[in-house]
């Protein structure tokens, strides 16, 4: 475990620009409005080999530096603190704890890219977060840290709190930003991308808070500090929301290139009551299940790629013995069930299909015909599905089916291993 | 524009850039099956049925918008496709209320072609199709939610061309729908009833109120008289639903087929619209002599008074007291005709064939009752007499062609140009010329008022007056326009506002499909048959003449106001 952007969470009073600023806030902000210009700060944060934290691990130099590219006039910064994938808490830890950290990322991103004007999107269920991001941007806004010539100098940048009803959709960027717009929570399709079609169409930068929160760091550290943290190839630090059956859950900060098996048994305490692991679901409902077999998997985005595998949120769920496979999958369906936007055909339609199929073989009346039209409808949704949603709704199945396909086997004979279905067909122990 | 190169099924192609791959697809004459897509709209990408493979990615893509990339090799045609378009296809249909024979879209259906296309025999998917009640609400439209395969279109025309919103999607995931706010009826919501949402309907999600059977009993009903009128618009579109080329002229035919089913009396709605001409353009003069409620605006098109009554009541001043020539049509058969054939007009039945499913909804406004009886009794659309052909067995395209009767039967071709956008105010400026300066109009043909642009101007020097005038089409430009004169902005004296896009020949009522290629050629042809009439001029029109003579006396006259003339409520929500 280690404390880098987690640094000031819970250790400061997170309304006390003197308490941020005596332990090192601001300096990287203002680091990069005294001694260096916009395409430095996007350099620094290329060099550093900052990857997006909100799910897709994207470059966030990169994307800064197409926002930066293009040519209008108004550019708007967002910060995507709609932490809605299940299982996913850590972005509360910061927005509680340490606003004014997520605030300069915002800034200096708004320095890099050109733009001046931020919203943070903040999920609906976050009543208390948002109150104090309200009272944060008024503290700064009267020490002359957001608004005209901020710092005396010839920068200008506010930003506002918006929130949508909680909408998990709303995390998908361009669903946030019609949320923003006051529509609907429907993904647009992409390309274009928001840095150069975004809020209200014009170039729009969009980071998750823990993206965010590691910018003030990587710039008054420099980004040659930074990478000491992490791998080759994923640098930096993580946040995790551990869940489920393991003794200490919680959020916590662990370098890139950690073990799965590490986070579950030295951080974590291990299992409950030493019952046996059965997976651990990575990345939150969308994310993948992963067996105990690969359990030394390291979090690290190359290492995980080559096995199909997305970081996600970072989120980690540790279910135990006791679980069924199919009545996880159950759950997580209904999720995504309630949760499509509706828009395009394989998710709204998809999901439906999968819980009507599931429930037939959580019932015994499954056959092996439903296994079969299950992968199809998954594999169509993953592969057909406008967002990220509609393509990441099916990962747990296509995994499960992967890694335990003798227990969907099972229930189509009649049986439950955990005893949480009750199958009506024949009982077919051995069969 | 940059151009890139691309590899289609193996064929290469050079594209400008930001062509998407369906673009480029076509322009190869590789034909990508698409759904959602429709040409005069927005790429919505939600249907997925245009997936293709591109090399180098893990997934598939939508090519309606996905632009192309240089060097791209783009599949659109393999096994893995064409199973997983058929499963998209599978799941659509597996939502759909899919009992086509007593479908109103049999045979004119999209899910039924795409059905066809891409082999769908049989479906193995659970069917998710729910019992949703029919909202028939209201006298012009009919919706069936039980069909809706949730493409958007409605509600982009709604939204975007008609700026009404009257229907949204509602609620998400599975439970989407499309209807109007918190699930009402048509009714309860400020629907202008204008059907641009059935002209873009793939399916039969939703549909004209079908008003065929009372035509047929009032046809048989030998105690009654029953005449019917036909709007300029019908008799350029009619053609296209038994086979002919858009634009086709199937004006005698028709004729001939109403009489044939035994109608008592064939007239041309284009009569009324000489007599509108004649009535509006007085009244145009007098305004601008008083200078009240200047900009004039035109009320002929009943989608657009609903909207103004709903949406800007505070303009209502400025429409026009004329009545539309639908309704003058009725007012005056129940009247001066009854009188002329010595029928009581108890015994009078009025029929229009109208492109407009909002005509439906206007003959059932109270007001529309001059002549001491409901004025005109039954409105189908064009789509509706298509129908009857069909079930009365008659080969229209073998029928000779036949002329209107008397005395309705006379018109200009002023009258006939109603149907197209720019038309009313056209024709209105022909007759207001030479009756302002006496001379006669040398150049007839005011060319940059026509074509479907949302937005024309032109000034006319009258007299001593410049006449400014405007044209819009489609309730989006309309509001524009209102907009402008709520703050005094618009310095215009006249505006001709037809609530749908290309005008009356892209109503609602139109046979499908209506994109804006089809309306450019019945808008050609609308002109051709004004090119080809031997009047051109409402005013020159004799049994206009006649008809002030013997009975209205003259414009604006008390009788034109008791009959032709009508008010307008204040219908908005507040």
């Amino acid at each position: 475990m280690v404390n880098f952007i987690s640094k000031y969470a819970g250790k400061i009073n997170p309304l006390s620009l003197k308490e941020y600023k005596d332990r090192g806030g601001f300096q990287g902000f203002e680091k990069a409005l005294f001694q260096m210009s916009p395409s430095e700060v996007i350099d620094e944060i290329k060099d550093s080999n900052l990857k997006g934290r909100g799910g897709a691990s994207f470059p966030t130099g990169l994307k800064w530096q197409f926002v930066a590219a293009e040519g209008a006039s108004e550019k708007y910064v967002i910060c995507n603190a709609d932490e809605g994938e299940p299982g996913t808490f850590k972005d509360q830890v910061l927005l509680e704890g340490s606003p004014m950290q997520i605030i300069e990322g915002m800034m200096i991103a708004a320095y890099a890219v050109g733009a001046t004007k931020g919203f943070i999107y903040i999920r609906g269920e976050y009543s208390k977060e948002q109150v104090i991001f309200k009272n944060a941007i008024e503290v700064l806004r009267n020490e002359g840290y957001l608004g005209k010539h901020i710092l005396g100098q010839d920068f200008e940048f506010d930003l506002e709190v918006r929130s949508g009803a909680g909408a998990y959709v709303c995390g998908e960027e361009t669903a946030l930003i019609e949320s923003i717009e006051g529509n609907p929570g429907r993904s647009r399709f992409k390309p274009p991308y928001p840095p150069q079609f975004g809020l209200w169409g014009k170039p729009t930068l969009v980071n998750n808070v823990e993206t965010l929160a590691n910018i003030p760091l990587i710039i008054s550290g420099g980004a040659e500090e930074y990478k000491k943290y992490g791998t080759a190839s994923s640098s930096g630090t993580k946040l995790i929301s551990v869940s489920g059956n393991v003794v200490n859950r919680g959020v916590f900060e662990v370098e890139f290139g950690t073990t799965l098996r590490e986070i579950i048994y030295d951080i974590c305490g291990g299992i409950k009551k030493n019952k046996q692991l059965k997976f651990v679901q990575l990345g939150g409902s969308s994310g993948a299940c992963i067996p105990e077999s690969l359990l030394d998997l390291k979090l690290d985005f190359n290492v995980l790629k080559k096995h199909g595998i997305g970081l996600g949120s970072g989120a980690i769920l540790v279910v135990d013995e006791e679980t069924c496979i199919l009545d996880f999958i159950k759950m997580t369906t209904k999720f995504f069930n309630h949760e499509s936007c509706g828009k395009c055909t394989t998710c709204r339609e998809g999901n439906r299909h999968i819980c009507k199929i599931i429930d037939r073989i959580i019932h015994g009346n499954g056959a092996e015909r439903d296994l079969r039209l299950m992968i199809e409808i998954a594999t169509i949704m993953k592969e057909s599905s406008l967002c990220g949603l509609g393509q990441a709704a099916p990962t747990a199945i296509l995994t499960t089916l992967k890694y335990f396909n003798g227990e969907y086997m099972e229930h189509i004979n009649g049986f439950c291993r955990s005893g949480v279905c009750h199958p009506k067909g024949e009982v077919k122990i051995n069969g | 524009m940059a151009k890139l190169k691309v590899y289609i099924d193996g064929q290469e192609i050079i594209v400008d850039e930001n062509t998407t791959i369906l673009e480029a697809a076509r322009e190869i004459n590789v034909d990508i099956p698409t759904f959602c897509y429709h040409p005069d709209q927005k790429v919505k990408g939600n249907c997925r049925i245009c997936i293709v493979e591109v090399e180098g990615y893990n997934s598939f893509v939508a090519a309606c918008c996905t632009p192309v990339r240089a060097g791209m090799v783009i599949r659109t045609n393999t096994k893995k496709i064409r199973e997983s378009r058929k499963l998209i296809l599978k799941m659509i249909l597996a939502n759909h209320h899919g009992e086509c024979l007593s479908c109103r879209r049999n045979g004119n259906c999209e899910l039924q072609s795409l059905s066809q296309e891409l082999r769908v025999q049989e479906n193995d998917l659970d069917q998710f199709v729910e019992d949703l009640s029919i909202d028939r609400s209201n006298p012009s439209i009919v919706r069936d939610s039980n069909k809706c395969i949730k493409c958007g279109r409605c509600v982009e025309v709604c939204h975007d061309v008609q700026g009404v919103g009257a229907i949204y999607n509602i609620n998400r995931s599975s439970d989407m729908k499309i209807a109007p706010a918190y699930n009402k009826d048509l009714c309860e919501v400020q629907c202008v009833y204008c059907g641009q949402c059935i002209n873009v309907c793939p399916v039969g999600a939703i549909y004209e109120k079908d008003d065929t059977e009372a035509v047929w009993d009032a046809i048989e009903d030998s105690k009654k008289h029953v005449v019917v009128q036909m709007a300029p618009a019908v008799r350029v579109a009619l053609g296209e639903e038994f086979g002919m080329e858009a634009g086709r002229i199937v004006t005698g035919k028709i004729v001939s087929f109403l009489r044939k089913i035994g109608f008592d009396g064939v007239f041309d709605t284009n009569f009324t619209a000489d007599l509108t001409i004649i009535e509006e353009g007085n009244e145009l003069l007098q305004r601008i002599q008083q200078g009240k409620n200047l900009p004039m605006l035109t009320s002929c098109s009943p989608g657009w008074i609903r909207f103004v009554e709903s949406f800007y009541p505070e303009v209502i001043g400025h429409l026009s007291t004329c009545k539309s020539p639908q309704q003058m049509f009725g007012a005056l058969t129940k009247t001066y005709y009854a009188e002329k054939v010595g029928i009581d007009p108890k015994d009078i039945i009025v029929v229009s064939i109208m492109p407009c499913t909002a005509k439906k909804t206007e003959a059932q406004r109270p007001e529309m009752t001059d002549s001491g009886y409901q004025d005109v009794d039954i409105v189908i659309t064009t789509r509706e007499l298509a129908r009857m052909i069909k079930q009365s067995g008659i080969k229209v395209d073998q029928l000779e062609e036949e002329h209107f009767n008397n005395p309705f039967g006379i018109s200009s071709g002023a009258g006939a140009v109603f149907g197209a956008t720019g038309g009313v105010m056209e024709a209105a400026l022909r007759t207001v010329y030479e009756v302002v300066s006496g001379e006669e109009l040398e150049k007839i043909d005011f060319e940059n008022l026509r074509g479907i642009d949302g937005f024309k101007e032109a000034t006319v020097e009258i007299g001593e007056v410049v006449v400014k005038v405007a044209v819009v089409n489609g309730l989006k430009n309309a509001k524009m326009i209102l907009d402008l004169i709520k703050e005094g902005k618009a310095d215009y004296h006249f505006i001709e506002v037809m609530c749908c896009p290309g005008g009356c020949i892209g109503g609602g009522g139109q046979p499908i499909p209506s994109t804006n290629e089809v309306k450019e050629k019945r808008i050609n042809a609308i002109y051709q048959v004004d090119l080809t009439s031997a009047l051109r001029k409402s005013h020159l029109n004799p049994v206009v003449k006649t008809l002030y003579e013997e009975f209205l006396e003259k414009p604006l006259g008390e009788k034109s106001h008791e009959l032709l003339h009508t008010h307008y409520h204040d219908e908005s929500e507040e």
